[in-house]
């Protein structure tokens, strides 16, 4: 059978009433786990997979996909409403998403994340099941000489896409590559600022630096605030659905963070954060409403939704043609695979032809019945928001702090014989760095981001440094490197020279601060 | 916490009555890898085979399972329902981050399963046996790049050992530390290193598929007809096992009843259809030669990651 016939027997496989309901419980239970702050979609997988092992493949498949994506979804539900990203993937919706929300349009955010995530979704998908094996070459062609040109990409024009003050932007860089150094170092397996404390050797994790710094950052500027109270939220503003203007600004986003989270996702060492990070960087470059970034930019959200669902499908890629767990997630699909017998490898195509692509006709299944079920509860949602204020503020600690301890809650921290959280703690200290940071007006986002990308460049480059054995031309040595450093020079030098033409006007707008 | 209440939750839609052991099943690991796997077939089999009503896992990941291990040892104590799952990866990740907990402050019950590594190179390598990577080794060991997964793991640990078998100092191994065995796949199979070391199960499917050319196999007995390391005149014999232990200060009867559980779980049809769909070995043993082989492990790995420069 052709691609095409192979499809078309997954979706009548996927289609069947009892799996459309099994699908329908997937996403439900996945979007109830995945708006927990702090429970990624890995976790929340990890967690609902038994449940699906007592059906048949096809049912379980179909629900497991429905899981993967509810829980994806909850994730940035929570980031838009509640500032409180559940993943690294879901930070950089946080940013437009949340000022949204506080202007009454959280409806519009909320809608064109699902719809983003949907378009993202479908052509990602469509794309793997026609290109998997090709892009699949080219990603493992990447060396780690190619993927430290790639952090420098992202270093550069992440860095450049974060407030209006370099100084400050990279004060907070640098405060996040501080953090990234913290830990077991992978290379020597010697802890490094770790300072005996055994919480600290598997270094900091993203999700409580995120949660930290947005959500108990802000409750604490907030309280803080003298007549803080004032500035009020708006639950609804206008529609609850998407204007025309709203349509009109989202498609072209969705479509170029399809563009860039898909390749990035099919990357083995890419992560599904780095292509949200670069297709925020993106649309802030090319909006035509500059002076909306900081504050509720719709692209802002649309961009990063559908380039994190685009990645999320390329890491299948991998997975599929390859047998490479690229994520965390992707190392639990593995496992349920596993329970059926299937290996995922470069044989799995054509060993277990129907069911894979079963998996792949539910994939699209459970995404069109994530946005079944949510398009229509958006309105309950952003009830969420006309809760009194002090009362929002106080749930939004609840959730965070349960997130938290849910997630690393380990009652590891031994002070005079009184047990605590160590997680906790850490949380509650980032919160006061995250209320500090503000309220001298450093931007907290490039924090995270070098907490991510940090270790992830330093890895590479000392990769690529030992297996040349010290010799640093390696850097430069592909063509592919020197045209990831040509990109981020022109990222650097291409503004610059517009702002010495006269034309600084725009540049100086798009830099508004995000907060 | 969260996890256990949904995995009650969870646990407790699917109404399984109640027998008289519940178990708590501790993976020191993150989910999907190879520990939170081993806990999670456990708990199929246990509760599969009635042995246990009841079974929960719960994952505390972080710096090769001694973050788990430690709490473990200082919370569980005298809980004879709680159980722990390990392996050699402990051993060498307690003598790296000189852990203060060890496996002498738990009770290890059993060596339930094992895998071999496997050494490669990709299909196009120069490299077609390991005469010639030995030779390549002791001609510049620097040049031959090793994809393995974190350092001081059991993959670093022989690469060290190879190493050392033939006569090459083994700090001069140009050990590259990948996260987890599918980075290091893609590093070897994108030509990146000269040589990938990590689980047969993580290289199986490439190696039938003829992407990668298999050298040898760490372990004792041939796989898919890959001669051993010792076949191939380097004297190096290393399984990756996995365990299961159970809290300190818990009396000999309730040992006793523990591995009499385990026991019945690792002959059950069960257990032995996981094996089989997850590629693990059966390595079970227990009681006095499993402490014995324990003791001998711990002291071997210690000799060589003192070589290889990680422990001083």
């Amino acid at each position: 059978m052709d691609t095409f016939g192979l499809l078309a027997a997954g979706f009548a496989a996927a289609l069947q009433w009892q799996n459309l309901i099994y699908a329908f419980i997937g996403v439900t239970l996945g979007t109830a786990v995945g708006v927990l702050p702090g429970i990624g979609p890995a976790l929340t997988v990890a967690l609902l997979l038994p449940v699906t092992y007592r059906l048949d493949p096809a049912g379980s498949l179909i629900m497991f996909a429905g899981i993967y994506y509810g829980g994806m979804y909850g994730g940035s539900t929570t980031s838009i409403l509640l500032n409180t990203p559940g993943e690294s993937a879901s930070i950089v919706t946080a940013l437009e998403g949340n000022k949204m929300a506080r202007k009454g349009r959280g409806g519009p955010a909320l809608a064109t994340a699902a719809i983003g995530s949907f378009v993202a979704g479908l052509i990602a998908t469509l794309a793997m099941a026609f290109v998997a094996p090709w892009l699949v070459r080219i990603a493992i062609s990447f060396g780690p000489a190619d993927y430290f040109a790639l952090m420098v990409l992202a270093f550069v024009t992440v860095s450049a896409a974060f407030g209006d003050s370099a100084l400050r932007g990279v004060t907070a860089l640098f405060i996040g590559l501080g953090l990234g150094v913290i830990g077991i170092d992978l290379q020597t397996g010697q802890a490094r600022l770790a300072f005996g404390i055994p919480d600290l050797l598997d270094g900091i994790e993203v999700t409580t630096l995120a949660v930290a710094l947005f959500a108990i950052g802000e409750t604490l500027v907030v309280a803080a605030a003298r007549g803080g109270l004032d500035d009020d939220i708006v639950a609804v503003k206008g529609s609850i659905w998407m204007t025309m203007e709203d349509w009109k600004r989202s498609w072209p986003a969705w479509l170029r963070g399809t563009l860039i989270g898909f390749p990035i996702g099919a990357m083995p060492a890419g992560g599904a954060e780095i292509g949200t990070f670069f297709s925020y960087a993106a649309e802030r470059r090319l909006t035509k409403h500059p002076e909306e970034f900081g504050h509720g930019a719709i692209e802002g959200v649309a961009g990063p939704e559908a380039a994190n669902n685009a990645s999320a499908a390329g890491t299948l890629m991998p997975l599929l043609t390859l047998g490479l767990p690229t994520t965390a997630t992707a190392a639990i699909m593995l496992a349920g695979f596993q329970q059926f017998g299937l290996q995922p490898g470069p044989l799995l195509f054509t060993n277990n032809a129907q069911l894979v692509w079963a998996l792949i006709a539910s994939l699209l299944v459970a995404n069109f019945m994530l946005l079944v079920l949510n398009l229509p509860l958006i309105g309950v949602w952003v009830r969420l928001l006309t809760v009194p204020k002090p009362w929002l503020y106080a749930g939004i600690l609840l959730f965070a702090t349960l997130g938290t301890l849910g997630a690393n809650g380990a009652m590891s921290g031994n002070l005079f014989g009184l047990r605590f959280s160590f997680e906790l703690m850490m949380l509650l200290g980032f919160g006061i760095l995250g209320y500090v940071l503000r309220r001298f007006g450093y931007p907290i986002a490039p924090v995270v981001i070098g907490l991510i990308l940090g270790p992830l460049s330093e890895q590479q480059l000392r990769r690529a440094l030992a297996i040349s054995q010290g010799d640093p031309m390696v850097l430069v040595h592909s063509p592919l490197a020197i045209s990831l450093y040509v990109i981020a020079a022109a990222a650097v030098l291409v503004p610059l020279w517009f702002r010495l033409r006269g034309k600084g006007q725009v540049f100086s707008q798009l830099a508004a601060d995000e907060d | 916490m969260n996890k256990l209440l949904l995995a009650a939750l969870v646990s407790g839609a699917m109404a399984v009555p109640a027998f008289a052991a519940d178990y708590t099943i501790m993976a020191p690991a993150a989910p999907g890898g190879g520990w939170d796997q081993t806990a999670r077939s456990i708990q199929e089999a246990l509760t599969a085979e009635g042995i246990s009503g009841n079974v929960q896992v719960t994952n505390v990941p972080g710096a090769g399972g001694t973050i788990g291990l430690a709490q473990f040892a200082t919370q569980e104590s005298g809980n004879a329902n709680a159980l722990i799952v390990g392996g050699y990866v402990m051993v060498g990740a307690i003598l790296t981050n000189a852990s203060p907990v060890t496996l002498d402050n738990i009770t290890p019950i059993a060596r339930l399963i094992g895998e071999s590594d496997v050494i490669v190179v990709p299909a196009n390598s120069e490299l077609q046996s390991m005469d010639d990577l030995v030779a390549k080794l002791k001609a510049d060991p620097g040049s031959v790049s090793w994809a393995g997964g974190s350092a001081g793991g059991v993959d670093h640990i022989i690469a060290g050992l190879v190493a050392k078998a033939v006569g090459v100092d083994p700090t001069k191994v140009n050990y590259i530390a990948y996260s987890g065995g599918g980075e290091a796949l893609a590093a070897v199979l994108g030509g990146q290193v000269t040589v990938g070391i990590s689980g047969y199960g993580e290289f199986e499917s490439q190696i039938a598929a003829g992407e990668l050319r298999a050298l040898a196999m760490s372990g004792e007995n041939q796989m898919d007809g890959i001669p051993t390391l010792s076949e191939t005149g380097v004297d190096v014999t290393v399984e990756n096992w996995r365990m299961i232990a159970a809290a300190p200060d818990i009396t000999d009867e309730q040992k006793a009843a523990i591995t009499a559980d385990i026991k019945k779980m690792a002959e059950s049809a069960t257990w032995k259809s996981i094996l089989e769909t997850k590629g693990w070995v059966d390595m079970y043993l227990d009681g006095d030669a499993f402490d014995t082989q324990l003791a001998a492990d711990i002291e071997s790995t210690t000799t060589v990651l003192k070589d290889i420069g990680l422990v001083q």
